[in-house]
């Protein structure tokens, strides 16, 4: 596999102002005032992505993320390190940054492309695609600063993920425009993946990762702390996550309460569909605590299939040795490998206090026709 | 895998594309290779200030043919109907040098700001920053080539001939000035951005600048008697402008000497009397400086550029 983007050893600096002088006068006067300090946005970040490969970039507000993302597509210069990249490259850091209000929505889609280095023919070849894309045929020759801001993002979106690049950066921006618009870029995104583009994902939503991503990089405070299969990284990702919360939520009792283990009576995962799994989650505490559990099953795909928790009955761990059950009294699902998350929260359901992911991957098997997820036991004849 | 066929001519195309490299210093080489790679760009940004200045307006880029047109009239009325200063043709000794003079400092006005100007922009989109000072440029000389255009009408209506013989010089005088004018917009427009104050500086320099260079008055005539006897003609050669401004004079107005048209009809010498090699040596000379001075902006913008967006 072609490596389309390698990152290598890329660190990135601010230079944070708190005196702003940028008048001649006042640097005159004030030579030497003003304090400079140095932020390190980044520190030695290092990884490779192939080609056909989907990666999300996944980490908390400050991580890094984007500055990393800024970086990749040129937009800001690594202090030191390097990225190489092969291929045309589109991105959708802030959707319509380049237009020019002032100039129709025709114009500003040929000068949008030439920004993203296309030339002016290949954007000929797909301007009916974008205008149909975006759905503002009738006012594409209207300027754009009378768009309304929907109609504006479509249009930016419609133009950069149909110039045809090889690598496709999103930052965040699948949010745009109505419900039916966003079904259709993550389609376009999915596509996207199946011709073997290189997809690159930045954003908040795991569950967005889950669904489009191969694999993820997690960032915390400019550090790469995992780069691996999507549902590794985002474990890791979560973890850090409550390992954060600890130290900024003092109420909260650190690191008291540990999910151990999750184990079956029968001693397997395995299970036949239809049939009953009981299931026991080892929890240790070093205090009393009363809180709400939450359980999730996925599938491999990254589908969540079910969320669940305690409904209204509180778990009350005691300090030592804890057993919560879950009892599936009948599992409808099909062939395959289902991943167990549990977790523990506080009884608004705000605050993660304790979670595991992927503790455990259930096996089911099925031997009856139907295909899919879950088995729903259709009858079909003719009335 | 039945996507697979659909994959694999972009992976075989992917394989043989050359690899782009993102870092902090990037060779003047790499730098000049690829804003000339996006050239397509500059086109499109030229185009778009030339449409948005002209947006709404009836007869769009027509305006920038009139305005001149009527500046040319003004001046005729004025200096050689009312104040009469003798030079016979003296709109087109005018003319020749303040079309020159406009390029150079519409250029200069408009590149010094754009970067501050446009930071939305600079600060999402990733391409060589220094063509939006480039197009700034580019836009002035579609305008100069308007108002050009007004000057050769004006010279063949009045029946006055050109030196057809120095015309070739005209070429290499322009891409001298494109070039040194290109130089100082992008260095100014880098600048800019730590020192906000070089926009309104730049506006005082550049009156200055242009009385240092001779447009409204002959170079030959009121400068070179007190600095040739001195031996420091060449001070005034320093101005890059003032040559090019010289060389647009000898081709459309053609004399060096003249009679004064206003009694008792003195001798005026209005330009150099140098020969057609020496203009053509100067110019050379200039060119490789323009060409060199380029470089070195680059250069400098390279160096600044790396910290525009802690000062955005």
């Amino acid at each position: 596999m072609t490596n389309v983007i390698d990152v290598q050893g890329v660190s990135k600096q601010f230079k944070i102002h708190h005196e702003r002088h940028q008048s001649l006068k006042e640097r005159l006067l004030h030579p030497r005032s003003g304090t400079t300090e140095v932020f390190n946005a980044l520190s030695n970040i290092n990884f490779t992505v192939g080609q056909g490969e989907t990666v999300g970039i996944v980490g908390q507000n400050g991580s890094g993320k984007s500055t990393l993302l800024k970086c990749i597509c040129g937009v800001l210069k690594p202090t030191t390190g390097e990225i190489r990249l092969r291929g045309s490259l589109a991105a959708l850091l802030e959707l319509g940054a380049g237009f020019q209000t002032e100039l129709s929505g025709r114009d500003n889609v040929y000068l949008y492309g030439a920004m993203l280095g296309f030339s002016k023919k290949m954007v000929d070849g797909i301007f009916d695609e974008v205008v149909a894309f975006s759905e503002i045929e009738q006012f594409i020759d209207t300027q754009v600063k009378f768009y309304s801001s929907g109609m504006y993002v479509r249009l930016a979106f419609a133009v950069a993920v149909n110039v045809d690049p090889d690598i496709l950066v999103v930052d965040e921006v699948l949010a745009v425009g109505d419900e039916r618009f966003q079904a259709k870029c993550v389609d376009r995104i999915q596509r996207f993946k199946d011709e073997g583009r290189t997809i690159l994902l930045v954003t908040h939503n795991a569950d967005q990762v889950r669904a489009l991503c191969d694999r993820a990089v997690v960032l915390q405070s400019g550090d790469m702390i995992a780069d691996g299969p999507t549902h590794e990284s985002l474990r890791i990702f979560r973890e850090h996550l409550l390992d954060d919360a600890v130290v900024h939520d003092s109420a909260r009792l650190s690191e008291s309460i540990k999910i151990e283990a999750v184990s079956s009576p029968t001693g397997s995962f395995g299970v036949r569909s239809g049939s009953a799994l009981h299931l026991d989650v080892n929890v240790h505490s070093t205090s009393a605590y009363s809180g709400n559990f939450v359980m999730e099953l996925f599938t491999r795909g990254g589908l969540l299939i079910s969320r669940n928790d305690a409904q209204g009955s509180p778990i009350n761990l005691v300090p030592g040795h804890n057993v919560v059950g879950i009892d599936l009294a009948q599992l409808p699902l099909l062939d395959g490998l289902y991943d167990l998350n549990v977790g523990i929260v506080d009884h608004r359901g705000h605050t993660v206090i304790a979670w595991s992911e992927q503790a455990a991957t259930i096996q089911v098997t099925y031997d009856g026709r139907e295909a899919g997820i879950v088995e729903l036991g259709a009858t079909i004849r003719q009335q | 895998m039945s996507d697979a066929p659909l994959a694999d001519p972009r992976r075989r195309s992917l394989e043989d594309t050359p690899v782009r490299v993102v870092s902090a210093r990037a060779t003047l080489w790499a730098r000049l290779k690829n804003l000339w790679s996006r050239r397509e760009l500059l086109l499109g940004l030229i185009s778009s200030d030339i449409r948005i200045k002209y947006k709404n307006s009836s007869l769009g880029l027509f305006w920038s043919m009139i305005s001149p047109a009527f500046t040319l009239g003004v001046y005729y009325l004025v200096f050689s109907v009312f104040l009469k200063n003798g030079y016979p043709n003296f709109v087109i000794y005018l003319f020749s040098g303040l079309i020159v003079w406009n390029m150079f400092q519409n250029s200069i006005n408009t590149a010094t700001g754009v970067i501050v100007d446009r930071a939305a922009l600079v600060k999402k989109v990733s391409f060589p920053r220094e063509i939006l000072a480039l197009s700034n440029v580019g836009a002035s000389v579609v305008y100069f080539v308007v108002q050009l255009l007004v000057l050769v009408i004006f010279v063949a209506g009045v029946g006055h001939a050109p030196a057809w013989k120095f015309m070739v010089i005209l070429p290499i005088s322009f891409l001298s000035l494109y070039l040194f004018t290109s130089a100082l917009a992008v260095v100014m427009s880098a600048i800019n951005v730590y020192l906000r104050d070089m926009k309104h500086l730049m506006e005082v320099l550049l009156q200055l600048w242009f009385w240092m260079t001779p447009i409204v008055y002959s170079y030959e005539h009121a400068i070179a008697p007190h600095l040739v006897r001195r031996g420091l003609s060449f001070l005034y050669f320093l101005n890059p402008v003032t040559l090019i401004v010289v060389t647009f004079q000898r081709v459309f107005y053609v004399n060096t000497i003249v009679h004064s048209t206003v009694a008792p009809y003195p001798i005026i010498d209005v330009l150099p009397t140098w020969s057609f090699d020496k203009f053509l040596y100067l110019n050379g000379i200039l060119l490789a400086i323009a060409i060199l001075s380029f470089f070195v902006a680059e250069a400098i913008f390279g160096r600044l550029e790396g910290n525009f967006e802690s000062e955005l």
